[in-house]
């Protein structure tokens, strides 16, 4: 492996899967895929942001045996931005399953294309 | 640092809505939305109250939550242009509500009316929020909660066209925050900052030295891309016409005039505080953001041209007026900034007043929003009909008007800028301007027609409530035109305290 891909190798895992993601959520006409790949590019993020506040060799910053020095400890901002995102996320994933279990229930289909059409035809 | 008790009002505004909204998930929907009014008014007097000390102090500041000092707490920091902004967006909020208030009553389920209020305390919230707030990510997770309550405010009305609208709306909303939050992260990495003012700092250190270059270049592109598709920018609006058309009035109306324009603030914000305009200006992210805005001021309107539905037309309008906000802001110079946030404040007051008139004048001609069953729509309910007149006369820019006046100013911001951009932004203002005479004056004249053969005018209650909040927007309308002078004067000095 090059050393470039084995220095950065989460950044770049975290931007295919974002990449990955985004077209899911863009691409996809089923509703339930599409919330995965929401779900997938999320996901990626928060692996970015893990990566950069890991620093190794450390230990997590909970003052447990009285050392107080921050050189002992990796950062701590990262995984609360992290644990704020993951809540945001799954109210986010909440309200799209919501939406999609009335969707289904009105139209009987998850392809947000054929729903479009169905839609068109029920105000005709 | 000693603070005086007026100082506190942006904390007190975010928490007020905060706190009302958990009461009102609580209380009966006939209460609530008292509430929601209420909050709104007495927002809007706490600003006013800040506007008029920030004139004196001259000089903005920063407002430490829970006192922990600059790299540790988090902050808001107030200025004139935020608190002038706050002032008028929240006075749009009260004026929706009451005028939307008898309609929202009869198209949302009794027993659901409470938490549309709660949604709009929200938005109200994320509004405040994004103005005031000085921490990137803090300005992410109000990003979110504004998608949240916005999509939940356009399926308030339950029917297939407004859940798919939403589910649209959802999809679109989340593509733009996904990229907003991951150049936030960018950000992070790059810099270990998440206040404003230590990014700035850092980011322009970065540029000076010419590291970085590409990543900075990405993170530009992202939140202009990001909050660009969340505020219906030309090419990223696929999601509008329907969210805004077959909603309540007061969601649409809330929707169109403070949500978008909440994102387009956030966008200054960071360029003018995060990124920092040097850098902004020399990775050419502010001439995309020109052309972007000058095709969708000319698209929006062809669209509304040709759309048969008196809200969707609307709807479509806001396109093109977008795009003349992002056109101002393309311009890169003060000047361009100032002419568009002041053409941001007047068109949330104008499409705010369109969309409660045009349910108002849907009513008057039985509940049909086809143009010919509007004719004499502006003799049956007159309320209706002078606002809508007043809201389109300010769009196509009738002196005296605010939109005229906004005209005014890009077209002065783009003479003093010179070169392209001077001849694209008169071409496109011309243009625009002439298609916006031939959709909404053709549809304030028909409002005056007399109504077609064998038209039965149908029976309808007027709501006196909504009628008065109809006056209020030509209140506003007229307010804003007449009083641009010291609002300009105010922006301008606001911007100068931005920095």
């Amino acid at each position: 492996m090059p050393a470039i891909i084995q220095e950065h190798l989460e950044e770049i895992v975290a931007v295919l899967l974002f990449a990955i993601g985004f077209t899911t959520l863009l691409l996809q006409r089923n509703l339930i895929k599409k919330i995965i790949g929401f779900n997938i590019m999320d996901t990626a993020v928060y692996l970015l942001l893990t990566s950069v506040g890991y620093i190794e060799g450390r230990t997590a910053p909970i003052l447990t045996n009285g050392v107080t020095s921050a050189e002992y400890y990796t950062n701590p901002i990262p995984a609360g931005l992290v644990l704020t995102g993951i809540v945001v996320s799954v109210s986010v994933t909440a309200l799209m399953l919501a939406l999609t279990v009335r969707l289904y229930r009105r139209y009987h289909t998850l392809n947000i294309d054929r729903i479009t059409l169905l839609m068109k035809g029920e105000d005709n | 640092m000693h603070l005086q008790f007026v100082q506190n009002v942006p904390f007190f505004s975010i928490m007020l809505c905060m706190v009302s909204g958990i009461v009102s998930a609580m209380l009966p929907g006939r209460v609530a939305k008292w509430i929601t009014a209420a909050l709104a008014a007495v927002v809007a007097a706490l600003n006013a109250w800040l506007t008029a000390f920030l004139m004196d102090y001259g000089q903005s500041y920063v407002y430490w939550m829970g006192h922990f000092p600059a790299p540790w707490g988090n902050e808001l920091r107030a200025g004139l242009l935020e608190a002038v902004l706050a002032v008028g967006f929240s006075l749009i909020m009260l004026l929706s509500v009451l005028g939307g208030m008898r309609k929202m009553g009869e198209q949302v389920d009794g027993k659901k009316l409470n938490i549309v209020c709660v949604m709009l305390d929200l938005v109200l919230a994320a509004m405040m929020s994004m103005l005031y707030t000085n921490d990137l990510f803090t300005a992410y997770v109000f990003i979110e909660i504004m998608t949240l309550a916005s999509c939940a405010l356009i399926m308030s009305r339950q029917n297939g066209r407004t859940l798919v609208s939403a589910m649209r709306y959802m999809i679109m909303s989340l593509l733009g925050s996904g990229m907003t939050l991951i150049a936030i992260t960018i950000t992070y990495n790059l810099t270990g900052h998440l206040l404003m003012e230590n990014i700035h700092e850092s980011l322009a250190q970065l540029h000076a030295s010419g590291e970085y270059t590409t990543p900075l270049t990405v993170i530009t592109g992202l939140f202009f891309v990001g909050l660009g598709i969340k505020s219906a920018l030309y090419p990223f609006h696929t999601w509008l016409p329907d969210a805004y058309g077959y909603s309540t009035p007061t969601a649409s109306a809330v929707l169109s005039s403070i949500v978008s324009k909440a994102y387009i603030f956030l966008l200054i914000k960071i360029f003018y505080r995060v990124l920092g305009m040097e850098l902004v200006r020399d990775n050419h992210a502010l001439n995309l953001l020109f052309l972007f805005g000058v095709v969708g001021m000319i698209m929006g309107s062809v669209d509304a041209i040709f759309s048969h539905d008196l809200r969707r037309m609307v709807a479509f309008s806001s396109v093109a007026q977008i795009g003349y906000i992002y056109a101002g802001l393309g311009l890169g110079t003060t000047a361009g900034f100032a002419a568009a946030i002041y053409h941001m404040l007047m068109h949330a007051c104008a499409k705010s007043a369109l969309f409660i008139s045009s349910s108002g004048l849907a009513d008057a001609s039985g509940d049909s929003k086809r143009f010919s069953d509007l004719r004499g729509a502006g003799f049956r309910y007159p309320a209706a009909g002078v606002c809508f007149t007043i809201g389109a006369m300010s769009l196509v820019g009738i002196p005296v008007l605010g939109g005229f006046i906004s005209k005014l100013f890009l077209s002065d911001a783009a003479i003093s800028r010179g070169g392209v951009h001077l001849w694209m932004m008169l071409l496109a203002l011309a243009l625009s301007t002439l298609l916006n005479v031939l959709y909404f004056m053709k549809t304030v004249v028909t409002l005056y027609r007399p109504p077609r053969d064998g038209f039965v005018a149908p029976q309808f209650q007027k709501s006196r409530l909504s009628a008065w909040a109809m006056w209020g927007f030509v209140a506003l309308n007229l307010l804003v035109g007449l009083m641009a002078h010291p609002i300009f004067g105010a922006i301008r000095t606001g911007l100068t305290m931005f920095d």
